[in-house]
């Protein structure tokens, strides 16, 4: 930008002006090439060594990423992450869908306050989540295990296909019980914070392509599909993906909720808490960003097949 | 227009679906709140409070009267106050100058730069974590506040939420404050700052809630118990307190207080801070 007219003609003044953007951006720069960028590209050489602590390296080549392959414990912590990512994304995102759908109602009262109730335990970090429900999730005397022994046990004697929730039910320590608590762990948390998402989406449609919705005559169900859906689906694709990413990157809620380790049968070894194990206890840094590249190439691959399956590449041929 | 019958009745189940849901998910709070005040008989013997309250929590979480304490509590949220604070201070000065630079400036590199920065933004934090952590311990930040803040100082996100934000403020209202003689750093705090503030908000309560709640870096970086945040004396606490589940409760509450009262004061400009990129991108 050229220096405005009526502007101070010194000459200190006019290297300020001109200096400016350089110095302002100069401080993030160096942060970021010396912590962001330099990181990056180091760990890319770093996952060819193997190393013991910061210190001691070896190159192996591509030695870490064969090993890593062919680990079961690698294949169990990214089948879990996998099923995890999967619950959590196809159970949460409709549900957050459908709140926003009932929030956006225009005679609704108290939205304002009911979004706030939603978003609350988004403002909880998962270490004090997975604090707070470890203890609801406790056998016996827990509350979820009170709340629903209560609730299925007058059901079953009605409909007796309703199985009825023992009060000792090992949520935590049983292996085919530890992914469900987590995500219904995480859908506790993350429901309100992706319903924001969908109300701001929501919010920004063209409210007139409803009334000549409704002038042809289209339902309800119809309009969802032929309005609603077109309408808000770059937020859709957006909100899949980041919580997709989300998901794969688990580690706290499973690492506090058993107690520090993958649980019961491995059942809660996640993709992030294997490359903590073995980078940083048992400080192996070189296969940890093997891990951490491994990582980053499977979610981009999802990422690219989640846009092209939602045709998030078209829209801008439309 | 009068609603008719039916509406009215399926308004009403609306209402008791939302109403229903927005129990569900105070629940697990409420019963925090209500675990903090009762003693350890009482604490499955009542669903929630009990008829008489109890400060028997507050008072082993902080180990009042002990000469010895096994996880200074206080210090430890002492401790994270400092970190977040500095952190979401440091992070919002560089990003929003940089963000200004790149929102009312053109010049050299621009272009290249912000190609850079949304690149890394696609390759998620745990890629680098053993090559920062090797930088780390190189300096000899490890278990230092340095070591927690200095990698935290730079918010790619947090530039360009600020770009976006400061693109929408008037060029004349810059060049008014040049005309006045302003340099163009006070241009900046006194004319960009103040107008953006909604997004200040916004990113203050994003920042703040990141550091407060970070977990993994604090447990790779701090050794000694005395530089621990709250994520990590709390896990600490899970280990020591066991079945106590009443104290373990007690130290989740004081934990999330802070950044629950800075939500209530910041709220409305969250909301709009989050969606912004989403919905205009």
């Amino acid at each position: 930008m050229s220096a405005p007219r009526g502007i101070r003609a010194d000459g200190w003044f006019r290297l300020q002006h001109r200096a400016a953007p350089y110095l302002f951006v100069a401080p993030f720069v160096l942060l970021f090439l010396t912590f962001g960028l330099w990181p990056i590209v180091k760990s890319l050489t770093l996952s060819m060594y193997a190393t013991s602590g910061p210190k001691d390296q070896v190159f192996v080549g591509a030695a870490n990423f064969r090993f890593l392959l062919r680990d079961p414990d690698f294949r169990i912590a990214v089948a879990n992450t996998a099923l995890f990512a999967f619950w959590s994304v196809f159970v949460q995102l409709p549900l957050a869908l459908g709140l926003a759908l009932l929030l956006s109602r225009r005679w609704l009262r108290g939205r304002e306050f009911l979004r706030l109730v939603f978003f609350s335990p988004n403002l909880l970090g998962q270490v004090f989540v997975g604090v707070l429900f470890s203890v609801l999730f406790v056998p016996q005397y827990g509350l979820l295990n009170n709340a629903l022994h209560g609730l299925t046990e007058p059901l079953h004697r009605w409909l007796s296909f309703i199985p009825v929730v023992e009060l000792d039910t090992k949520w935590l320590a049983n292996p085919a019980l530890v992914m469900p608590a987590l995500v219904l762990t995480s859908l506790w948390m993350y429901v309100g914070f992706n319903m924001i998402y969908f109300l701001a989406a929501l919010q920004a449609v063209d409210q007139d392509l409803y009334e000549a919705a409704t002038v042809d005559g289209a339902n309800g169900f119809q309009q969802f599909l032929a309005v609603t859906l077109p309408g808000i689906r770059p937020v859709a694709v957006f909100v899949l993906i980041t919580s997709t990413i989300g998901s794969f990157q688990l580690f706290e809620l499973p690492y506090i909720m058993l107690g520090n380790g993958s649980g019961p049968n491995k059942a809660g070894l996640t993709i992030v808490m294997y490359l903590y194990q073995m980078g940083f206890v048992t400080g192996d840094l070189g296969y940890a960003s093997a891990v951490g590249w491994t990582l980053a190439l499977g979610l981009l691959v999802i990422s690219l097949a989640q846009m092209r399956i939602t045709g998030a590449f078209r829209s801008g041929a439309e | 227009m009068i609603p008719t019958a039916a509406t009215r009745l399926l308004r009403a189940i609306v209402y008791v679906c939302l109403g229903l849901l927005a129990a569900l998910t105070l629940t697990p709070l409420l019963w925090l709140v209500a675990a903090t005040t009762k003693g350890p008989d009482d604490l499955f013997h009542y669903t929630f409070f009990a008829p008489r309250a109890s400060m028997v929590n507050f008072d082993a979480l902080f180990e009042v009267g002990k000469a010895v304490k096994s996880v200074d509590f206080l210090r430890c949220g002492i401790n994270s106050l400092f970190v977040a604070c500095t952190t979401v201070l440091v992070q919002l000065f560089f990003s929003s100058l940089a963000g200004f630079a790149l929102a009312k400036y053109s010049f050299r590199g621009k272009k290249q730069l912000m190609v850079l920065m949304l690149s890394t933004m696609l390759i998620p934090g745990q890629v680098v974590m053993a090559p920062l952590y090797e930088l780390i311990y190189r300096l000899g930040l490890v278990d230092s506040y340095l070591g927690l803040v200095v990698p935290g100082a730079v918010s790619v996100f947090g530039i360009f939420l600020f770009r976006q934000s400061i693109t929408q403020v008037p060029d004349e209202l810059l060049d008014a404050a040049r005309i006045d003689g302003c340099t163009e750093f006070r241009t900046y705090w006194d004319i960009v700052m103040p107008v953006s503030r909604p997004m200040v908000g916004a990113f203050c309560l994003i920042s703040f809630m990141g550091a407060w709640n970070s977990f993994l870096w604090p447990q790779i970086i701090l050794h000694n118990s005395a530089r621990f945040t709250l994520p990590i004396a709390l896990n600490q606490l899970v280990g020591i307190y066991q079945q106590q589940y009443g104290t373990l409760m007690a130290g989740t509450l004081v934990s999330i207080l802070p950044v629950v009262v800075l939500f209530l004061l910041l709220q409305r400009e969250f909301v709009a801070g989050l969606t912004a990129g989403a919905v205009k991108g």
